[in-house]
């Protein structure tokens, strides 16, 4: 009878480590000037550096090295005086030198913490997760392998190299063991991947985003007997993409390893793969044959030595925390939990924050971006911020509430500016959405309206004021859908003498 | 009337006074190239297109009166592993067969901009790993003192091609002696760097903290002026020391050493070392005493470990740098049958594009960095360096220079230690402490040795960011000498003179 998560939690206590990849926003590469941007033609952005070419030397990028010392000053790191590159050295094809420079027993940050909040039986609890290193390296190219079954280099036809990615800075950020979850080891896992993206993201070093694989997290789980006080054998589970995976791929784990120690087997060391679909893990490789990386100091790179009034410098401008920050939002704009989370996992507190700021009032400026402009920003597949700006939205916000604007009209104004139509003042004048409020042309329109139902007309004159909606309904027609439709009820009852 | 037997001081001077162009110089060395080189093997590659167009550029600047650098126009052969953007470079390794750079080391740049021209590429041991020249792919150089003998190496094409007449001037690089050693038993003058003297950039790594490009000439003089075009602050080496150049053509020009403290390095004399070379080296001590400088004796104990620790550091760097070599983006490629996968491919052409030494300094360097092994040897091979610098520093506590033979023999037979690996090391003794520390050293010649009337190279080492003061104590030493021969050395090499 196999054990379910519950059973195998009630036997086996939980021990975690999580390694997580960065990819940093930096404009050039770790090591040379080529672009990072994401998504131009293969080998279009690289150099005799990043290819590796005999003779090429690296130079590190001093943007790089501030931003790994910015993230350690966000999560309590102490940054060390002295910190060396060094070359882990094996062989693959999209690796240009066969090492890749990283950093191996001197990290730039060692020894932090962070502190997440999950919500458990007894309510919304704190754990401190111990983070053990953060240190900076080089990522690899990108192979594809055409022709195999499995799309992996073993059984493929040829393979594809693109070494734009080669070189990128990455940043890895690594815990120390996380023990005493118990049963939470999945919501712990998620939220200390959850507060760490919001960290980075405040600190503008990375664009953070799982699905594109610039954060990608590795997932080490190992289980005991509970009161046994023993470490078990480990996995380690690769590039688990999402938040719901980290959490998935933890779940999945306990209750393989569980399993796998009720029926008598032991847990091998190794890697795993997060499989998306069914929320297991396959094995990789085999850690027991350990590649031995031959690790030894970079000899082409001299220390990185940072000086103590710059990283002072640097804890200065630190950011509010992302948690703190959240419940304070939260607080003054008065948003339900489920709606504020909305908003951080669309990535919408900061244009929420600042359409706030330019005088929009808190939840229109929340359902215009969660809502309107989400939709267009799903339709056209791009981040909602990149379609207009907080301003923007403001200025259309601010003229619904002086009536200039009707919601229906608003949605076409936002409608225009994601188009290109330029802004919202523009688009108004190009496509004529003004609201009529205008009382003159107005009665024109009631007057107009009358003479084509005088029966209606009649009705409502004689009390019955639900039916003055068909002619409102043919006013509203009648301009285009930019009339003021309460405006419009009150000149018409006023007019039909139903007026107070 | 200048001719290629002439230095290049002499050269610069006779291309500034109009009496000769560039393009004549440069024309003048390819037919002595065309005349020798068979014999000597000194090129792998010759740009005489892009060689006398460069000489004709720098003839029409100096024309229209543009002002140039003192060695514009001047020749020069560059040793096989610097790039040159479209000019084959191949370390004298198979490996890298046909592949032509695009882009141009930080040197070949400065050389560029210098007007210097560039006749060629050299000979060298395979990704320089060798003291005769014998390990490179492409056959071994010979010695124009003795074409039966080694020119040493690793650069022995660039001291040769200086020795014969083919350049007045080369480019070598150093990282236990490359430079020097070859230029002692060719009778010409090498110079090794300050560590971070000169730019690595573009220098294709044997072992990224021990090399160093440096100049190799016929004359103190000549390898200074050469050096002040090359030495400098680089933004793409990291390891380039951002400090203004030593005056190094200066230093050369003073011919004064009164006062100055030599300091003789007890460890490098004696056993080992040659009866004539150790007779000529104290030639060489006569004349600097003669000059009123004062001798020292020093104690640098560490040195006896420098081999050993040498051979696990240079081997463990090499190991890595070496690894790009898999045949994926440029160079050969063996055994891509669409068949064989990508790893079998790597293996098949590093077997066949790798020569034996190069195969034996990689499994060397790999076993050294091997975890459970690294500690007890390159960490401990570290651990001596920072014992040599420390004797090096209390050595220059007590005085200006150290001195010693530059290497313990004169040029040996090729093929005598081809299969003796230990011996062949051995050749570097003296040279390798200098790279180890990161400290400058030079090689000129100090006579021939009565038993074999070979040349001999007497070694000045300075500290570091003081190569200025090994060019003062070379310069002084080599004219004393030179007034006591009455001819420079080369004049006395059978070979050289008939042709």
């Amino acid at each position: 009878m196999a054990l379910n998560y519950d059973q195998a939690v009630a036997k086996y206590d939980p021990t975690l480590g999580l390694e997580v990849h960065v990819e940093l926003n930096t404009n050039s590469k770790m090591f040379c000037g080529c672009s990072t941007e994401f998504g131009a033609e293969p080998n279009t952005q690289t150099c005799p550096v990043c290819l590796g070419l005999p003779g090429a030397l690296p130079v590190v990028n001093g943007k790089a090295i501030e931003s790994s010392i910015l993230i350690g000053l966000a999560l309590n790191c102490s940054i060390a005086p002295f910190s060396r590159f060094a070359r882990k050295n094996y062989f693959y094809p999209d690796m240009p030198k066969n090492f890749q420079t990283s950093q191996y027993d001197e990290p730039i940050c060692v020894n932090g913490y962070l502190d997440v909040e999950i919500e458990t039986e007894d309510g919304p609890k704190q754990f401190r997760v111990e983070i053990e290193r953060v240190h900076m390296e080089e990522d690899t190219g990108k192979s594809l392998h055409v022709g195999g079954a499995t799309g992996r280099i073993h059984g493929a036809e040829y393979s594809l190299l693109d070494y734009n990615r080669a070189g990128i800075p990455l940043v890895e950020i690594v815990t120390k063991i996380v023990g005493g979850t118990g049963k939470y080891a999945p919501e712990v896992a998620r939220a200390y991947v959850t507060e760490l993206r919001d960290i980075l993201r405040s600190l503008g070093v990375s664009d953070v985003k799982m699905e594109q694989g610039s954060m990608r997290c590795d997932v080490n789980l190992s289980l005991a007997p509970i009161g046994s006080g023993s470490l078990g054998t480990r996995s380690e589970t690769k590039n688990v993409n999402s938040l719901r995976s980290v959490e998935r791929a933890v779940i999945g784990e306990v209750i393989r390893q569980a399993n796998r120690l009720e029926a008598g087997e032991r847990i091998v060391q190794e890697t795993r793969h997060f499989l998306e679909e069914s929320g297991q893990t396959r094995p990789g490789r085999s850690k027991e044959q350990a590649e031995d990386y031959r690790y030894f100091p970079e000899p082409d790179l001299v220390p990185v030595v940072p000086d103590s009034a710059w990283i002072e410098e640097l804890r200065a401008t630190l950011p509010e925390k992302p948690s703190n920050r959240r419940k304070r939002l939260q607080i003054e704009w008065s948003v339900p939990d489920k709606e504020m989370s909305s908003l951080v996992n669309a990535g919408l507190l900061d244009v929420v924050e600042e359409t706030i700021k330019l005088g929009a009032e808190p939840t229109r400026a929340r359902s215009w971006w969660l809502g309107e402009i989400s939709r267009l920003a799903n339709e056209r597949e791009v981040d909602p911020t990149s379609l207009i700006t907080p301003g923007q939205v403001a200025v259309v916000i601010s003229l619904i509430e002086s009536g200039e604007l009707t919601d229906k009209l608003a949605r076409q104004v936002v409608e225009g500016v994601v188009a290109g139509e330029g802004t919202p003042a523009d688009v108004i004048t190009k496509r004529g959405l003004k609201v009529v409020s205008d009382d003159g042309a107005l009665m024109t329109a009631i007057e107009a309206a009358i003479a084509a139902q005088p029966d209606t007309a009649l009705r409502v004159r004689g009390g019955n004021i639900p039916a003055a909606g068909a002619l409102i309904g043919a006013v509203m027609k009648a301009t285009g859908g930019q009339a003021d439709a309460a405006k419009v009820r009150e000149l018409l009852l006023k007019h039909l003498g139903q007026g107070e | 009337m200048t001719s290629i037997r002439s230095t290049a001081a002499q050269m610069a001077e006779a291309l500034s006074a109009g009496t000769i162009t560039s393009v004549e110089l440069t024309q003048a060395h390819y037919e002595r190239i065309g005349e020798v080189d068979s014999e000597v093997h000194a090129f792998l590659y010759l740009d005489k297109e892009g060689a006398l167009a460069q000489a004709a550029q720098s003839d029409a600047k100096r024309n229209s009166g543009e002002i140039q650098s003192p060695l514009a126009g001047v020749p020069l052969a560059l040793k096989d592993l610097l790039t040159q953007k479209g000019i084959p470079t191949t370390c004298g390794s198979k490996i890298l067969e046909g592949w032509r750079p695009p882009y141009d080391s930080t040197v070949v740049a400065k050389l560029k901009a210098a007007g210097v021209v560039i006749l060629g590429k050299t000979n060298m041991d395979e990704f320089a790993m060798g003291s005769s020249t014998e390990n490179s792919a492409y056959g071994p150089t010979h010695n124009p003192w003795d074409l039966t003998r080694i020119p040493g190496g690793s650069g022995g094409g660039s001291a040769a091609a200086v020795a014969a007449f083919e350049a007045p001037l080369a480019i070598g690089s150093d990282t236990g002696g490359s430079i020097r050693q070859p230029a002692a038993v060719t009778g010409t003058v090498g110079v090794k760097p300050t560590y971070g003297g000169v730019s690595r950039f573009g220098l294709i790594a044997f072992s990224s903290s021990l090399d160093q490009a440096g100049p190799c000439a016929r004359t103190v003089l000549d390898a200074a002026m050469l050096h002040e075009v090359i030495a400098g602050h680089d933004e793409k080496d990291s390891t380039s020391i951002n400090a203004p150049v030593p005056q190094v053509v200066k230093a050369a020009k003073k011919l004064d050493v009164k006062g100055m403290k030599i300091g003789v390095v007890k460890e490098l004399q004696g056993e080992g070392f040659q009866a004539g070379v150790l007779e000529r080296f104290h030639d060489g001590l006569d004349a600097l005493v003669s000059c009123g400088a004062e001798l020292v004796e020093v104690s640098c104990p560490a040195f006896d470990y420098a081999l050993a620790a040498y051979y696990l550091i240079a081997p463990s760097e090499c190991s890595s740098n070496l690894a790009r070599f898999d045949s994926m983006r440029y160079g050969i490629r063996i055994g891509d049958d669409g068949v064989r996968g990508a790893e079998e491919v790597m293996k098949l052409t590093r077997h066949e594009g790798f020569g034996p030494e190069v195969k034996r300094r990689i499994i060397l360097g790999t076993y050294a960095l091997s975890s459970g092994y690294y500690d007890a040897y390159y960490g401990s091979a570290q651990k001596v360096r920072t014992l040599l610098m420390r004797d090096f520093n209390a050595a220059f506590a007590k005085a200006d220079v150290l001195v010693s033979p530059t290497a313990p023999t004169t040029a040996f037979k090729i093929g005598e230690n081809v299969d003796d690996p230990l011996a062949m090391y051995l050749n570097d003794i003296a040279t390798i402490p200098v790279n180890m520390a990161g400290i400058g050293g030079m090689s000129l010649p100090c006579g021939l040795a009565p038993e074999d009337g070979l040349p001999v190279g007497f070694q000045i080492m300075a500290p570091a960011m003081r190569d200025d003061l090994m060019y003062q104590v070379g310069g002084a030493l080599e004219a004393t000498l030179l007034a006591k021969w009455g001819a420079p050395i080369l004049d006395s090499a059978p070979l050289l003179a008939a042709k």
